[in-house]
């Protein structure tokens, strides 16, 4: 579906993607991670043709981005911020987003109600845009990047700022969309939506890394992960023990990245034993991919046994 | 202190950063004062002018003459007919068209009333009333010569002598410029601060600077102070336009002239941010500048002398600062006149100011909604 | 003891919406405080008022032992807010910003330079000085947006979603920071949508539809919301996997969590007989902020508006 060849941008001196190759297949839901800054949404505004590549090609749906305005409508992209009109209700938004790809005001409405539907916003089709809740507007800008029946929709960060439970209901609409046969590109910073990516590509400094499923990524990580659960809350400080490379504390867990297995298990139990925490259970678990996006921003890919 | 010290310097920054509007407050004088300064002629000169002289007798073409002398009537063209000139003026190619009929020097040499037709377009007001009074005169002066001579005294009965003070050789640039430079200054300065507060409400830096404990005056004032700066480089680059290139004397105290006009920014710039109070979003602050912009430039007197006024009109203008700063800017460049003839003038500026001030400070809550 | 905030019954309205209502809670001294709720549960109203930038439309509240309506010019000096916005100027550099800031809450010329310094430091934004903030990306904005903020040394600092839009490393860095400050003794009031953040505050306050549902530790949350044996699965196909595992009678809530769903069982004796049911072996685990949240949330969706 999406087939990006050495693409480079640079503003003035900034450079913002650099050789970048990326291939989407029919069917994938890629996720696009990277830190602040690693040149996601440039990338994604040059597959979207929002912005020329400085050199490199592009390839969507096996065409070049230069044709992009005739199949236009088979291309969905809905961008970061809220960008529909504030002062027009749900359905006056859509139907204007509709026109601007000539669509027919019958096939509008047509569509606009199935896709509403799926986003369940049928009861707030007459109510202003500015009054719907941050996980609404998102649905709402959905339905606005759906409305071509598109077989390809980019995503940048859709649920920025938006509540856990909405975000959960955003991603079922996801998946129903990609089981219809629907290719999606998408960015996020929340790790457990990139749990749900079936492959995801890491992104830093404008190049890709890696791209993997969640899954292999999460076996080829090359470091041990401990988990140390903790029955009671207490301030513990690991960071300074030889051998530990990151620790992340999750309330009652905390996941520590070791250099060393049997090192590193020694380390923290010896740890716990001087500050007499004696209700922590130490176990080693798979890494998580919040585990895995710290270790690639700040060690890069080489922390990877990857083939 | 500290706070308006920290706002001022903020802005300054601000504005220095913004090229294009550093450069935009720099060129509007420069262009609009050439623009206007040129272009701007309340007395009409050059009109085309088309005759169809059917006497072409050496009166006629004497009587021609005193009319290109004038100065106001350049003859363009010449027809053969009442037709050509019909077309000549419908098409719009002259403005006015002059006839001599086949009788004009005999009906002269016989003493009898000579004709000449003058045919004036008047869809130009200011244009016809021009060519009307002048061809008047014209004709006036060229009977008078005859009538002297007949005279035995050679002498007119009556003797009026007019004596224009101020601006004797009715120069228009010397009485729009100054007018101009005050419609620059306040419409840059309006425009300016009119986006000061409404900017940041929109960009969400208001409502961080709310949290804070600055008061609302001190917002004011440091978002004022650098654009009384901005006011006085404008006026300084509009002067020295005025004086060198159209060579407007300043008969009166520059330094008058530079104190007084003080109270003039500080009340466009009080008008500004009270728009910026008001409005919602930037926008809407542009619209509102510009509803109070257009009447102010209208009625000021700026075009149109007051004293022309209906009664309505007049009381209106006198709600207007530009008003009061034409007296003020044309009395000391053009007649020399001082303070003491321009108090009230320079109250009503105060008086205007600590309004503007005054209420942009009450409408600003320290509240977003 | 005298607490940071105190409210009784402090309302907001707009037109007929209720958007804060009669919120009567109180915050220690010290404390990281996390406000979750669902969007437009009324999180950032009620921050907004306790800053004295929005008036309650009734009720009562102090803020540092001063009368939220009475004193509010006296709050101001010693409280910081960032909003979602980051209220930066981006046409400003990054020390243009911090001077601007330090000027408005009139710290001396003496001592400006040092705390500058300091808050260059806190932010990790050393040796950008002189970059322009248009050009920062969003998680050196967040970092200095706090150091803006907090430049008077508050004793009180209010942050509505600063973690929104950045990467996780940058969230991590920015919470170290909010902890550094409460260890100091600055008690902060903190709004998110990440569980692993609620996690590290010391309370929660549970915000829906206006009203407080539950304030206190998250583990004392966990315990008092979730009755019954929550247990974890981990199946190929998990988004459409919800629906099916729902229908079981003795399932109590299913969620999803990345690749894993929850399962809330009655009784940890159905344990069993959910493998039978579903074909993987599930494992039973100690519930998380984000079960209680989706509880917390649901439970207001079904029982309508009380």
């Amino acid at each position: 579906m999406i087939r990006v060849s050495k693409v480079s941008k640079r503003f003035k001196v900034v450079s913002a993607v650099q050789k970048a190759d990326l291939h989407v297949q029919k069917g994938d839901i890629m996720g696009l991670l990277g830190p602040d800054g690693a040149g996601k949404t440039t990338l994604l505004r040059m597959i979207c043709g929002l912005i020329t590549p400085d050199e490199g090609e592009i390839l969507l749906m096996g065409k070049p981005l230069e044709q992009l305005d005739k199949y236009r409508d088979e291309l969905g992209y809905m961008p970061q911020r809220f960008s529909l009109y504030g002062d027009l209700t749900v359905m006056e938004n859509i139907f204007f987003f509709g026109s601007m790809y000539r669509l027919d005001r019958s096939v509008i409405k047509q569509r606009a109600d199935e896709i509403l539907d799926i986003t369940n916003l049928i009861p707030f089709k007459n109510r202003l845009a500015d009054q719907l809740s941050g996980g609404m507007k998102q649905k709402l800008s959905l339905t606005c990047a759906l409305i071509t029946r598109p077989s390809l929709l980019i995503l940048d960060e859709p649920t920025y700022g938006v509540d856990p439970e909405s975000r959960k209901e955003f991603w079922k609409i996801l998946y129903d969309l990609n089981r219809s046969g629907m290719t999606l590109l998408i960015t996020t910073p929340y790790m457990d939506e990139a749990e749900l990516c079936t492959k995801v590509a890491f992104i830093s400094e404008g190049k890709i890394r890696l791209v993997s499923s969640p899954a292999d990524l999460k076996k080829s990580f090359s470091y041990p992960v401990m988990q140390i659960n903790l029955k009671t809350r207490r301030p513990i400080n690991l960071h300074d023990l030889p051998g530990i490379l990151d620790v992340s504390y999750m309330g009652s867990k905390v996941h520590v990245i070791v250099r060393d297995r049997e090192q590193g298990h020694t380390e923290i139990q010896n740890y716990l034993l001087r500050n007499r925490i004696a209700d922590a259970t130490i176990q080693e678990v798979l890494p998580t991919m919040e585990d895995i996006f710290v270790g690639l921003a700040e060690g890069g890919a080489e922390r990877w046994n990857m083939p | 202190m500290d706070r308006i010290l920290a706002v001022l310097k903020k802005e300054f920054l601000q504005i220095r950063r913004d090229r294009m509007t550093l450069g935009i407050v720099l060129m509007i004088p420069l262009i609009q004062l050439l623009l206007f300064g040129y272009a701007i002629q309340t007395e009409v000169k050059h009109i085309p002018t088309t005759v169809f002289d059917q006497s072409l007798s050496a009166q006629s073409r004497d009587m021609l003459e005193a009319f290109t002398a004038s100065g106001y009537f350049d003859v363009t063209m010449t027809a053969d007919s009442y037709d050509v000139v019909t077309h000549n003026i419908d098409s719009g190619q002259a403005k006015v068209g002059i006839i001599f009929p086949p009788d004009f020097a005999h009906n002269l040499k016989r003493g009898t009333s000579a004709q000449v037709q003058v045919i004036v377009d008047a869809s130009d007001s200011l244009l016809a009333n021009q060519a009307i009074a002048t061809a008047n005169s014209i004709g006036l002066i060229k009977s008078q010569q005859i009538l002297v001579q007949k005279m035995p005294s050679r002498q007119l009965p009556y003797d009026i002598r007019v004596r224009p003070w101020y601006n004797p050789d009715g120069i228009t640039a010397y009485f729009m410029v100054p007018a101009i430079l005050g419609i620059v200054v306040t419409m840059t300065m309006v425009i300016l601060t009119s986006v000061a507060i409404v900017r940041e409400r929109e960009r969400g830096t208001l409502e961080q600077l709310l949290v804070t404990p600055i008061k609302p005056l001190e917002l004011m004032i440091g978002k004022i102070l650098p654009y009384i700066a901005m006011g006085y480089i404008q006026i300084t680059v509009a002067l020295l336009v005025g004086v060198l290139v159209f060579h407007v004397p300043i008969r009166g105290s520059l330094l008058q002239l530079y104190l007084l006009t003080l109270f003039f920014i500080t009340a466009s710039l009080g008008l500004g941010l009270m728009i910026s109070n008001i409005a919602k979003n930037q926008m809407q602050a542009f619209q509102m500048s510009f509803f109070v912009m257009l009447p102010s430039i209208l009625l000021s007197g700026f075009m149109f002398p007051r004293a022309a006024m209906p009664r309505f009109i007049y009381y209106l203008s006198d709600i207007i600062p530009l008003t009061y700063y034409l007296d003020i800017i044309r009395g000391i460049i053009l007649k020399g006149i001082g303070f003491e003839y321009l108090i009230g003038q320079v109250t009503a500026l105060l008086v205007f100011s600590i309004f503007f001030l005054v209420i942009s400070t009450l409408k600003f809550k320290k509240k977003i909604v | 003891m005298e607490y940071a905030i105190s409210t009784r019954e402090l309302t907001r309205r707009f037109g007929d919406f209720t958007a804060v209502d009669s919120l009567t809670m109180d915050i220690i001294p010290g404390e990281i405080c996390g406000f979750l709720g669902p969007n437009g549960a009324g999180k950032s109203t009620a921050i907004r008022m306790l800053c004295g930038i929005l008036a309650p439309s009734s009720g009562m509240a102090t803020v540092l032992g001063y009368d939220l309506l009475r004193e509010t010019e006296k709050i101001k000096p010693k409280i910081a807010y960032m909003s979602q916005k980051f209220s930066l100027y981006d046409d400003l550099s990054v020390i243009q910003n911090l001077d601007f800031y330090a000027g408005i809450y009139s710290i001396s010329a003496r001592h400006r330079r040092k705390r500058m310094q300091e808050m260059l430091e806190l932010a990790q934004l050393t040796g950008r000085e002189k970059d322009l903030v248009a050009n920062l990306s969003s998680g050196y904005k967040q970092r200095l947006a706090l150091a803006a903020a907090i430049i008077a040394d508050p004793e009180l600092v209010f942050l509505d979603e600063p973690t929104s839009g950045v990467s996780p490393t940058s969230r991590r860095q920015f919470f170290e920071i909010i902890k550094t400050l409460a260890e100091k003794g600055t008690t902060v009031i903190v709004t998110t949508h990440f569980m692993d953040e609620a996690e590290r505050c010391d309370r929660i306050a549970f915000i829906n539809q206006g009203k407080l549902m539950a304030l206190d530790a998250p583990d004392q949350l966990k315990q008092q919301f979730i009755a019954g044996c929550m247990v974890e699965l981990t199946p190929p196909d998990p988004i459409n996997y919800l629906d099916q595992l729902s229908s079981l009678p003795y399932v109590k809530e299913t969620s999803l969590h990345g690749s894993q769903i929850h399962v809330l069982l009655a009784h940890e004796e159905y344990m069993s007989q959910l493998a039978r049911d579903c074909g993987h072996t599930p494992e039973p685990i100690e519930p998380s902020l984000e079960d209680v949240f989706i509880h917390i949330a649901r439970l207001r969706k079904e029982g309508g508006v009380s």
